[in-house]
């Protein structure tokens, strides 16, 4: 087909004429370059090189692109080009490519040894645990000035935040922790049938939940729905630069935007965690009382006296760290996006990832700190 | 007919508007082949909803949109597609994919509806990168360009297929005066080589006068186009006043302006 589109004439002393013929269009495939580009180095003593289109018929800038790299390849062997030849349209954009065409090659992706590689992200990590602490410390200014009254502090928008935080997250968390309920009833029914010990599901159920398990399971969700939902609204903030226009007017981005939203999730988590718990010893007493025939009230009996107040304490400690990391880590991922899709994608992500990772840590740090403490 | 003077896209009774509110009535128009027809109007005036009408990301109220004799929104979703391919369109902020480099953006169309190699969409990449004044930059990122070269790649992209009608929305916005000027020229100097349909969104009067072969005026209160021609004509001519106001920026004597 190539063979076909182009015929190169070597009748003319110095001179090799290309004939082009057919259709050169994009979208029906033109010749490879290199395989013409090659041809130029068999015949000898070329000086300069001209055109014959009698035979082309329809041409867009599939056949430029053919010419601006064979011209190249002429140039660098230094062959004479004549375009008097070529159609009028491609000879002006042929004129339009090499009036704009500035040669500077700019590679900004240099390569990089592997010991550069890992002292870039010691450093990006170096920066990114600083920027942290700063937020974390512009969070706690920002908190000490609500409380001493001098933050701007929109209650209509912290209602609205309560309700997203909290009542909008409650079929998510029933439904879960139901499960998660069932799922804690029945690994401890399969051991504890063995010494006919099933009541004591109750027991495993209740205490499990109220003291990690409810917290926990709230966190994870509330760290993919609100946490994610945080980043990626304030990253599209940062995107239309909408907390620039806040800074230029005075405003602290972490009094207006962050401060509420830490705000309502340290409140609504420990709520949502009382909520997990019940639904999560419901899902225990639905097991109880309808496969292993457990008496209903028995069951709520013994969840009432295997609870203490203590096991309570513990699992509203945890929710109320939960909520400030799960806070913290959208609203940081959000504020510290780039202006770009992929970085708002990488924010959201970020942002999950970190709360969980954080919400595993914290939850294993309190456990320790209530084992040593006897809790 | 001669091929230039052929309608390439007539617009025939086009009502737009949004769920239950029409926001332009009954348009008609019609734009020759290697024409720059530009619409022009205050904001809020319906103009980029003109352009989605036109670039078929939105069905219009009622009326008829037809592509070289071809009902748009009467074909289905194949027939759409094939007319949608002859389309190159520039968004007012570039719309370049971010996690592409401009190499990639460019290449999309390529990869996607031809057949060119991977060496040859490569060569045709760096022409229409060069075509727009940005050798040498296929592989940076959107996020490492000026807002000027933004538009620029952008362009390359619309271009990339060698398109029949090139759509622009609002060309020169966020551009500084010279970057908006080499912007103009370069449309101008691919309708001349390219032999594109050019069909722009604009308020920018320097712009307008500068690339438009025929301009539509769309006017907010009546919710109608209300002039249609040449520009310059429509300010000698124009007996209209919020024509006359728009396009002399409300200066009283614009005649010495101008």
């Amino acid at each position: 087909m190539s063979a076909e589109k182009i015929v190169l004439d070597y009748s003319t002393p110095n001179t090799l004429c290309i004939r082009l013929n057919g259709v050169w269009l994009i979208t029906s495939g033109i010749p490879e370059v290199n395989e013409t580009a090659g041809q130029l180095n068999q015949f000898k003593n070329i000086q300069q090189l001209i055109f014959d289109t009698s035979g082309l018929q329809e041409w867009d800038s599939g056949l430029v692109a053919f010419l601006f790299h064979l011209i190249k390849e002429c140039d660098r062997l230094r062959i004479q080009v004549n375009l008097g030849g070529l159609p009028a349209g491609v000879q002006k954009l042929l004129a339009l490519v090499s009036k704009v065409h500035s040669a500077t090659s700019i590679n900004i992706l240099a390569d990089e040894s592997f010991f550069t590689r890992v002292g870039e992200r010691v450093l990006r990590l170096q920066a990114g645990v600083l920027s942290l602490l700063n937020f974390l410390g512009e969070i706690a200014v920002a908190f000490s000035r609500l409380f001493t009254g001098k933050a701007y502090f929109r209650w209509d928008e912290f209602l609205f935040l309560l309700q997203r935080c909290g009542a909008d997250a409650l079929f998510l968390v029933s439904l879960i922790s139901v499960l998660v309920g069932i799922i804690l009833a029945f690994i401890g029914a399969t051991q504890l049938k063995l010494f006919g010990a099933q009541i004591y599901i109750a027991n495993i159920v209740g205490i499990g939940m109220v003291r990690a398990m409810g917290a926990m399971m709230a966190a994870i969700l509330m760290a993919g729905r609100t946490g994610a939902s945080f980043a990626a609204e304030l990253g599209l903030m940062q995107t239309n630069e909408e907390i620039d226009a806040l800074k230029t007017l005075g405003i602290s981005p972490v009094e207006f935007l962050v401060v509420p939203r830490v705000l309502a999730l340290v409140i609504m988590m420990p709520l949502l965690t009382l909520y997990a718990d019940l639904m999560g010893i419901l899902g225990g007493l639905i097991v109880g009382v309808s496969l292993l025939g457990l008496n209903p009230v028995e069951y709520w009996q013994h969840t009432q006296s295997s609870i203490t107040l203590v096991n309570l304490w513990v699992g509203l400690i945890h929710s109320f760290a939960f909520g400030v990391i799960i806070a913290v880590a959208g609203c940081f991922r959000g504020m510290q996006c780039q202006r770009s899709a992929a970085a708002l994608g990488d924010a959201t992500t970020g942002a999950v990832v970190n709360a969980i990772i954080s919400i595993i840590i914290a939850t294993a740090v309190i456990t320790f700190v209530c084992q040593v403490l006897g809790v | 007919m001669e091929e230039s003077l052929k309608p390439v896209i007539q617009v025939k009774n086009l009502d737009l508007g949004y769920d239950d509110s029409v926001v332009m009535h009954n348009l008609n128009f019609s734009v020759k082949r290697g024409e720059i027809f530009i619409v022009m109007g205050p904001s809020g005036c319906g103009k980029s909803t003109l352009l989605k009408v036109l670039t078929g990301l939105k069905e219009p109220a009622s009326g008829k949109v037809l592509y070289n004799q071809v009902n748009f929104w009467e074909q289905d979703e194949k027939g759409q597609q094939e007319i949608m391919r002859r389309f190159g369109v520039l968004y007012q902020g570039g719309a370049l994919w971010s996690s592409f480099t401009l190499e990639e953006n460019v290449a999309l169309p390529l990869q996607l509806y031809s057949n060119l190699s991977a060496s040859q969409i490569r060569e045709v990449v760096e022409l229409k990168l060069a075509l727009v004044g940005l050798s040498g930059y296929a592989d940076f990122y959107p996020e490492h360009i000026s807002g000027g070269m933004r538009k620029r790649a952008a362009l390359a992209r619309a271009i990339a297929l060698d398109p029949e009608i090139i759509f622009f929305d609002e060309p020169s916005a966020g551009l500084d005066p010279v970057n908006s000027r080499l912007l103009d020229d370069l449309i101008l100097q691919l309708r001349d080589t390219l032999g594109a349909t050019i069909v722009a969104v604009s308020h920018e009067l320097a712009s307008i006068f500068a690339i438009g072969d025929r301009a539509a005026f769309l006017d907010t209160e009546s919710k109608s186009m209300i002039s249609i021609g040449s520009p310059r004509a429509l300010l000698a001519d124009s007996k209209d006043s919020r024509v006359i106001q728009f396009l002399t920026r409300g200066e009283p004597n614009h005649d010495e302006k101008s």
